[in-house]
């Protein structure tokens, strides 16, 4: 590492656009892809989770807990589990599926697999949206589905038309959130797969750590760096002005 | 009557059944860690698989803790854990004091941009902030997993913070002025007393962010010595790839610190993560 530095304009960013660097473009679609396949998964997951946790039952708490410990486990040792959960050969999903006669799967250990199962991943660690959820779901007023009752509204029609708008600010805040995280999904990825099999899982965390500390090129980390933050900070605008979904009591006066 | 009673008693069955079948779902992770981390080298490759050890091997953890000095990443890892905590609730609840209860100018203003810095992506700043410590502090050091936490500790700790202490009556901070009380004497002897489930809050959400970071370590810890247990275990898998009933115990070890303050302190967390979603 040289602490000489150059003034070189744009050339960092000409390198990454043009494709003279064939990981840039290639890390970016895997990062989009994960990121279109895990947040719908962790969103409707952890709010399927939370109405359900929400009904009345002996042992509640004790399911909410159960549900939501995986969310503190450190995402070395949930890394490491899963490793070998999903050890092709001798792994236990793999024998469930053995057991129940249904094809096996190579998991993060194919490049068609690797991203799909990371994403499923989170479903397991949902558990801090799902409380969120929870939370949001216990502040609304019991009175709307009372009223949904004498009106003769099922189940389905207090979903749609009561829960998912009272409860779409929520929605609508960790719908950002996983936005934002899921752009920088780093741990899992460099622990279990370290970006492969053939940069199948190359995200772009993963990249730009990869150029940083591995290549020593720190220049282009940073480039790298404000590209996620122009891209993260235009879709999080995109998604604030497509929000006309979002209902807020406040506004209804 | 009885038709509705009837389909009533088949959603009451419906609900269990599944509360059952997800509890199961979320358990069977750590169950089967724990049964592979007692088992031996032999019986965890048998197919079918066997799910209770027999007879349970603890000498996998002795193993285990010999093989990688665990015991000096764990000091390591409370070094870290704990600097950095004194230092989060120390300033997190200060500024949060001053976000809360004192009147100045641009009050609103800076607030607003503490907060537009929680959109911030860690991953954006991670290599400035990397070149600036270099520049500052020798590898290996953990000044930059500490020093930061001494200077505000955290937009959403000051936010969760602020959240609680606009909620304390103003009249007691009158009526201490009146008496005579300085700022610093109504921080320290009334706001923070009342402050005590917040703080708490704040200190279970740091302490598992610590124990729990991987990313912060690995940058700046380069020699083995001064690993923590998350940069330790991940070494440890690069190791032994295939003696898992190690690797678990291993695992096994590193989870169990943050689980029992977890379930220990469950109240306080399910509080946080209700506030800091309520803001959407």
């Amino acid at each position: 590492m040289t602490n000489v530095y150059k003034f070189v304009g744009l050339a960092n960013y000409k390198r990454l656009f043009s494709g003279a660097d064939p990981f840039f473009y290639k890390s970016l679609g895997v990062t989009l892809y994960y990121v279109a396949l895990s947040v719908p998964i962790t969103i409707v997951s952890s709010f399927l989770m939370a109405l359900l946790l929400k009904q009345k039952f002996k042992g509640r708490g004790l399911v909410r807990v159960i549900v939501t410990m995986p969310s503190i486990v450190p995402a070395v040792a949930v890394a490491t589990i899963f490793l070998w959960l999903l050890n092709p050969d001798i792994g236990l999903f793999n024998e469930i599926l053995r057991a129940l006669h249904l094809p096996t799967s190579q998991f993060i250990y194919s490049e068609t697999t690797v991203v799909p199962t990371l994403a499923m991943m989170n479903i397991w660690t949902m558990g801090s949206t799902m409380l969120i959820f929870l939370a949001g779901l216990e502040n609304i007023p019991e009175q709307y589905y009372e009223a949904a009752d004498v009106d003769g509204g099922g189940p389905i029609y207090k979903l749609f038309h009561i829960t998912i708008p009272m409860m779409s600010p929520t929605i609508f805040f960790n719908l950002i959130m996983g936005l934002i995280n899921g752009f920088q999904t780093f741990t899992q990825a460099y622990i279990m797969t370290e970006g492969g099999p053939n940069n199948a899982s190359l995200f772009y965390s993963v990249y730009l750590y990869r150029e940083a500390f591995t290549n020593q090129r720190m220049a282009v980390a940073c480039a790298l760096a404000w590209v996620l933050f122009v891209i993260v900070l235009l879709l999080t605008l995109v998604v604030f002005r497509t929000s006309g979904w979002v209902y807020y009591e406040g506004d209804r006066q | 009557m009885k038709a509705y009673r009837l389909r009533r008693g088949a959603g009451r069955t419906a609900l269990y059944i599944a509360v059952i079948a997800v509890s199961l779902m979320y358990l069977l992770p750590l169950f089967w860690m724990v049964r592979s981390s007692l088992m031996s080298a032999g019986e965890i490759f048998l197919i079918p698989p066997v799910w209770i050890p027999n007879p349970p091997r603890w000498s996998n953890y002795t193993k285990a803790l010999t093989t990688i000095p665990f015991g000096r990443y764990f000091l390591n890892t409370m070094k870290i854990v704990v600097f950095n905590l004194l230092g989060t609730v120390l300033s997190s609840s200060i500024c949060a004091f001053s976000f809360a209860r004192l009147r100045w100018r641009g009050r609103e203003f800076f607030f607003a941009l503490l907060m537009s810095g929680m959109m911030l992506p860690g991953a954006v700043t991670l290599i400035p902030t990397f070149l600036g410590w270099r520049a500052v502090v020798p590898p290996n050091s953990y000044l930059p997993l500490i020093v930061p936490a001494w200077f505000g500790g955290g937009a959403f700790n000051i936010f969760l913070l602020r959240q609680f202490m606009r909620g304390i009556p103003l009249s007691l901070d009158e009526a201490a002025l009146v008496d005579g009380a300085s700022y610093p004497r109504i921080y320290a002897q009334i706001i923070l007393p009342l402050s005590k489930t917040p703080l708490i809050v704040v200190s279970l959400f740091q302490f598992l962010g610590v124990w729990n970071d991987f990313l912060g370590p690995l940058i700046y810890v380069n020699r083995e010595r001064f690993f923590t247990l998350a940069l330790g275990l991940q070494m440890f898998i690069g190791y032994y790839t295939a003696q898992w009933e190690l690797l678990m115990a291993a695992a096994t070890i590193v989870l169990v610190p943050p689980v029992i303050l977890f379930l220990l302190g469950q109240k306080f967390f399910t509080r946080g993560i209700a506030i800091s979603g309520l803001k959407g």
